[in-house]
């Protein structure tokens, strides 16, 4: 399978381990990126706050693009936001030809339209319906036994669009977790939310949300994340966030694709795990990152 | 604030969001934040469809929505509530309320940066930010992070600058058809 690839603006800069970890797993998984020329930002969730049109003008620019560049339809997204920010677009066009139209008003200054033809698709839908449980299973070369990931969802690739899973009861993640060895940790914070850019704006409310989550895997050997905005705040604030509820709330957090890639063999360095802001020795040792193995390949314990 | 009128008019498009809301309060049941608000979603819409926009906008609670679409989902009428909250927050950044400066500035800084450079570079947009909110102490709260980030070479120092005005374009043409909009 080919995808369109839209890294969006944190894969380029504090989320650049998902996109290396994305990229080396699409690729053990027999499946091709093709870049996407010149995209831009998809505004996130800032641009909503600031005006309608614009948070659909932005996205829409970036399908445009890759409509423009080849014919491939499905448009690789790894971040929820930005998944989102696309996918109202497509959602929308069909049905509000005063939308379509402004859109193209927009977009008719460089020379861009938009066709109607792209399917933004999440990450996490690629690997759930397209790659599936036995394409990750058959290309495991390192089992993951032992280990119990909870596996978290998120917002924005679950809501408000169900498109791969239940935007409920969360559990596309589990038959991987499975599939690479690993027992799912029960909970049902999976699909609650982080608090997204509260952690800038209202920390003290992000912080309340985020220490539920982390309490609620407090059993398990690490949390998976599919979005770079719940990782960032999953992981580099666990030190406030102990103090805060007066208990050690330390536990690794991993992207995904970081996971799976390990069990099909990829090295820490080729997931980009020595960038991830909590990864515990204990999770290392449980997980047969040996010693040995990571001075082999370099890399910092 | 504005005359009365206009007020009633800029709450508008909101009213029709939430037109035929039953007050049931699913969404204030199903919202992460709502401990934290001072008015729950449930009677925030009543306000709204009450024209009572000075409560709305003294109260903090449509800043507080995270977008995580619960109550747009669980919405039994199937309102865009989530669109709702991002309508008033639009109207907090257009009018610059002082109440809510510290997140309509992160919101602004944020987009003011991807109009620069067509991506958020995140340095120059958090610096921005913290330039623009005046408070020398709320950078303290993110410096342990930003030299963790600066140290696994996520972030480079970057000086705020005017960039190559990239989307320049699309967003003034953005402008010029809201404006067009409104005067229709």
């Amino acid at each position: 399978m080919k995808y369109n690839y839209y890294p969006g603006c944190s894969l380029e800069g504090t989320a650049t381990e998902y996109d290396i970890a994305t990229r080396a797993f699409i690729k053990a998984a027999g499946c091709e990126l093709v870049d996407i020329d010149d995209w831009t930002c998809c505004g996130a969730s800032a641009a909503d706050a600031v005006s309608h049109l614009l948070s659909l003008a932005l996205p829409a620019r970036v399908i445009a693009l890759a409509e423009q560049q080849n014919d491939i339809d499905d448009i690789l997204v790894p971040c929820s936001a930005c998944y989102l920010n696309l996918k109202r677009v497509t959602t929308r066009i069909p049905s509000d030809l005063t939308l379509a139209r402004k859109l193209n008003l927009i977009l008719e200054q460089e020379g861009l339209a938009l066709a109607g033809r792209a399917r933004p698709r999440h990450l996490l839908d690629v690997i759930t319906r397209d790659i599936g449980p036995s394409g990750v299973r058959d290309l495991v070369t390192t089992s993951l036994e032992g280990l119990t990931i909870a596996p978290y969802y998120g917002c924005q690739c679950l809501r408000p669009y169900a498109v791969f899973d239940d935007p409920e009861a969360p559990v596309s993640m589990e038959p991987f977790i499975e599939a690479v060895g690993g027992r799912v940790h029960p909970w049902d914070m999976g699909g609650k939310c982080c608090g997204a850019s509260h952690m800038n704006t209202k920390p003290h409310v992000a912080m309340e949300l985020v220490g539920a989550i982390l309490k609620g895997a407090q059993t398990a050997d690490a949390i998976v994340t599919v979005c770079p905005m719940c990782q960032m705040n999953l992981e580099a604030h666990q030190k406030k966030i102990s103090r805060l509820h007066n208990e050690e709330l330390n536990i690794s957090i991993l992207y995904l694709p970081q996971l799976l890639g390990l069990a099909l063999g990829l090295s820490e360095q080729e997931v980009g795990m020595n960038l991830n802001l909590s990864v515990t020795r204990e999770f290392r040792n449980r997980a047969g990152l040996t010693m040995e193995k990571r001075e082999a390949i370099g890399n910092n314990p | 604030m504005e005359t009365i009128e206009n007020e009633t008019d800029r709450l508008k498009p909101i009213q029709k969001i939430v037109q035929s809301c039953i007050q049931c309060g699913t969404c204030s049941g199903s919202c992460p934040n709502e401990f934290a608000m001072d008015y729950t979603p449930r009677t925030l819409w009543q306000m709204v469809l009450a024209n009572e926009t000075d409560d709305i906008f003294q109260s903090r609670t449509f800043t507080l929505c995270s977008a995580c679409y619960y109550c747009t989902l669980r919405c039994p009428r199937g309102l865009e509530l989530t669109d709702a909250m991002a309508a008033l927050k639009q109207l907090a950044v257009e009018e610059n309320m002082p109440r809510h400066r510290q997140s309509t500035l992160f919101y602004k800084n944020f987009v003011e940066s991807v109009r620069r450079h067509g991506r958020v570079r995140e340095m120059e947009f958090m610096t921005l930010y913290f330039l623009a909110l005046k408070n020398p102490l709320h950078p303290f709260g993110f410096a342990g992070l930003g030299a963790k980030l600066f140290m696994k070479k996520k972030i480079d120092l970057q000086l705020p600058s005017r960039g190559t005005g990239k989307l320049a374009p699309l967003f003034d043409k953005v402008a010029e058809l809201e404006k067009l909009e409104k005067e229709a």
